[in-house]
């Protein structure tokens, strides 16, 4: 193990690194903290400028329910959800489909797709907007949860793709090879043999793409207009200009829209970790 | 894989009358498969890329007809200011950018210990990459106010007046860059603490033997075993800093005139401006920045290509 183990070093140096890391971490997260204070705060302490020192009054319920009475922040949260979850469900069903296709066959045009794929991934975003933009007013899914929907989910399948088709190549191959002889037909080898193994690479995409998803600041600002399907990350930038000045208020707002994600990496932590580092431990 | 699909492994009457699809069951089942996600990726990833660069060469407001104006657009950009101050800070965003790498190397260095509560220190030392960039980019601009921002109470406390740091031509983006540092490095560490948990403990022993300590040990024995690690951290950092878009968009809006602009941004401000859309001229900015993201997606491709042979 590098560095060598804390627990073989002197007293002194133990003592110094357990005592040095909880002041690291609160340095490291003091930006949080100190929005997470500031959300609590009554407004007169803003004003008094008690900006970071103690809270004068804890209005934690007070604030946040603040944030929901006088802005449209539950409809955006709501609109973030019914974005997320069937973008996380397509992308991720779909990428099972093309993860397969391009492990199990060896075909002329499995690795060439494959780079396909994992070049779109890679794109700036600019260079699809203006096209992307145009279909949807033609299709009449501008300003719909339905656009943005199909479109996060056509993008994110670079990704999704990347990543499925290494996790199936990393399983053994004699497993289909002996199905195949036992005259197994193809759909039904992905279905009942290699699903149930790709299991954990579909937990793990399925938090990353959430968090991308629910993270998501730009497509949220060219495909939707109106209240009624903007999601909660433009929404709170929404709510910086209607709140202007109310400091407390606008940090309630963004820390409700950090909260999900941040439940869903601490729920899924393992998966998530090994989602992102997928690529992290092998030449 | 060559898996002889005769109808002879299953014989019976309704094999036979599907016995050209049974045959080819095995060149098929590739393209049934692929068929849903490749339309779609197509349709919005693919044709947009090679319609974006064909509108390049058109003014276009988004409504009333393409006008063919050739490399038009491109020629303006030779002479546009904002063009090349959005450039300068791209290139300012990548070189910035590119200290999460070592900084997120240093903080997995000093997190990989196994004392009591290290797993909780590790997931909250990540905090900041799970986190929207547009709430990083708001709370960083309240950081950096200068009235009651920690700036502010920083530099009074030092008896100095402080500077406003996004209204500051000067200082702009490298406060902005500053800011999305934060998620950046927490991501660079994750990736190095996986990385540091799949060091051969048998080579950091060998080292140990050789005398190999500290910084030596890291770079002759430590740092070509992370090689891959390193490699993926390089990547995702090229392209964050080319993608840079939320943070400038909460935290300046490419301001103030222009001078925290990107490419990324400054295209969007152009297709979409409220004077009346460009799309002609937003295409071109957004071609210029794909050529330049080609340089590290064909890099990457490279590498892959090596590996899938080797």
């Amino acid at each position: 193990m590098f560095p060598k183990p804390i627990e073989n070093s002197a007293a002194g140096v133990r003592i110094g690194y357990q005592i040095i890391l909880p002041i690291a971490l609160f340095l490291w997260l003091l930006p949080l903290l100190a929005i997470f204070l500031t959300s609590i705060r009554p407004a007169a302490d803003i004003n008094a400028g008690n900006i970071f020192g103690m809270p004068s009054d804890f209005l934690l319920i007070e604030n946040y329910l603040a944030v929901f009475q006088q802005s449209k922040a539950g409809v955006y949260l709501w609109n973030s959800v019914r974005i997320t979850v069937p973008t996380v469900i397509l992308a991720v069903s779909l990428s099972c489909l093309t993860g397969y296709a391009l492990s199990v066959y060896r075909f002329k045009w499995a690795v060439p797709l494959f780079f396909v794929f994992v070049a779109g991934n890679f794109v700036p975003f600019q260079i699809l907007m203006v096209p992307v933009r145009d279909l949807s007013v033609n299709t009449g899914l501008y300003d719909t949860v339905k656009g943005l929907v199909l479109f996060h989910s056509a993008f994110q399948l670079g990704f999704c793709t990347l990543f499925m088709r290494n996790f199936i190549k990393a399983l053994p191959f004699e497993l289909i090879e002996s199905a195949r002889i036992d005259g197994v037909s193809e759909f039904k080898i992905f279905w009942y043999l290699v699903l149930p193994l790709v299991k954990p690479a579909i937990a793990a995409l399925s938090v990353l793409i959430f968090t991308f998803i629910w993270n998501d600041f730009f497509w949220a600002t060219v495909l939707i207009q109106g209240d009624h399907a903007l999601p909660i990350t433009a929404g709170v930038r929404a709510l910086n200009g209607q709140f202007v000045s109310q400091w407390q208020l606008v940090s309630a707002a963004s820390l409700l829209a950090a909260i999900p994600p941040v439940l869903m990496f601490f729920a899924m932590q393992k998966h998530f970790i090994a989602g992102l580092t997928l690529g992290a431990t092998k030449g | 894989m060559a898996i002889d699909s005769g109808s002879t492994t299953v014989p019976g009457a309704q094999h036979r009358k599907r016995s050209w699809f049974y045959k080819n069951r095995i060149r098929l089942a590739p393209w049934l498969f692929l068929a849903p996600g490749l339309i779609f990726f197509f349709i919005y990833v693919i044709a947009p890329i090679f319609e974006s660069i064909w509108i390049s060469f058109y003014a276009w407001d988004g409504l009333g007809e393409k006008e063919w104006i050739g490399i038009g657009n491109y020629v303006e950009l030779m002479d546009d200011e904002r063009f090349y101050t959005s450039l300068i800070n791209n290139a300012w965003w990548l070189v910035l950018y590119m200290l999460a790498v070592p900084a997120g190397l240093a903080i997995a260095l000093f997190l990989n210990q196994t004392v009591t509560g290290i797993r909780l220190y590790k997931s909250l030392f990540f905090f900041p990459f799970v986190i929207s960039q547009v709430v990083v980019g708001l709370i960083f601009t309240w950081f950096y106010n200068p009235d009651f921002g920690i700036v502010g109470i920083v530099w009074r406390f030092f008896g100095a007046s402080p500077p406003a740091i996004l209204a500051d031509e000067d200082l702009v983006t490298f406060g902005i860059i500053f800011a999305g540092l934060w998620p950046q490095i927490a991501y660079c560490m994750i990736l190095y603490l996986t990385g540091l948990n799949n060091v051969s403990p048998d080579q950091v022993e060998a080292g140990r033997l050789d005398n190999a300590r500290g910084w030596k040990m890291l770079w002759y024995v430590i740092l070509p075993q992370l090689k891959p690690a390193t490699f993926i951290a390089v990547v995702v950092t090229v392209i964050g800093a080319l993608r840079s878009f939320d943070l400038i968009a909460i935290m300046t809006g490419g301001g103030p005139y222009g001078s925290s602009n990107v490419l990324a941004y400054y295209m969007f401000e152009t297709a979409l401006s409220e004077y009346g859309f460009r799309y002609g001229y937003g295409s071109a900015i957004a071609t210029v920045l794909f050529l330049i993201m080609l340089v590290y997606i064909s890099f990457f491709l490279w590498r892959m290509y090596q590996d899938e042979r080797g």
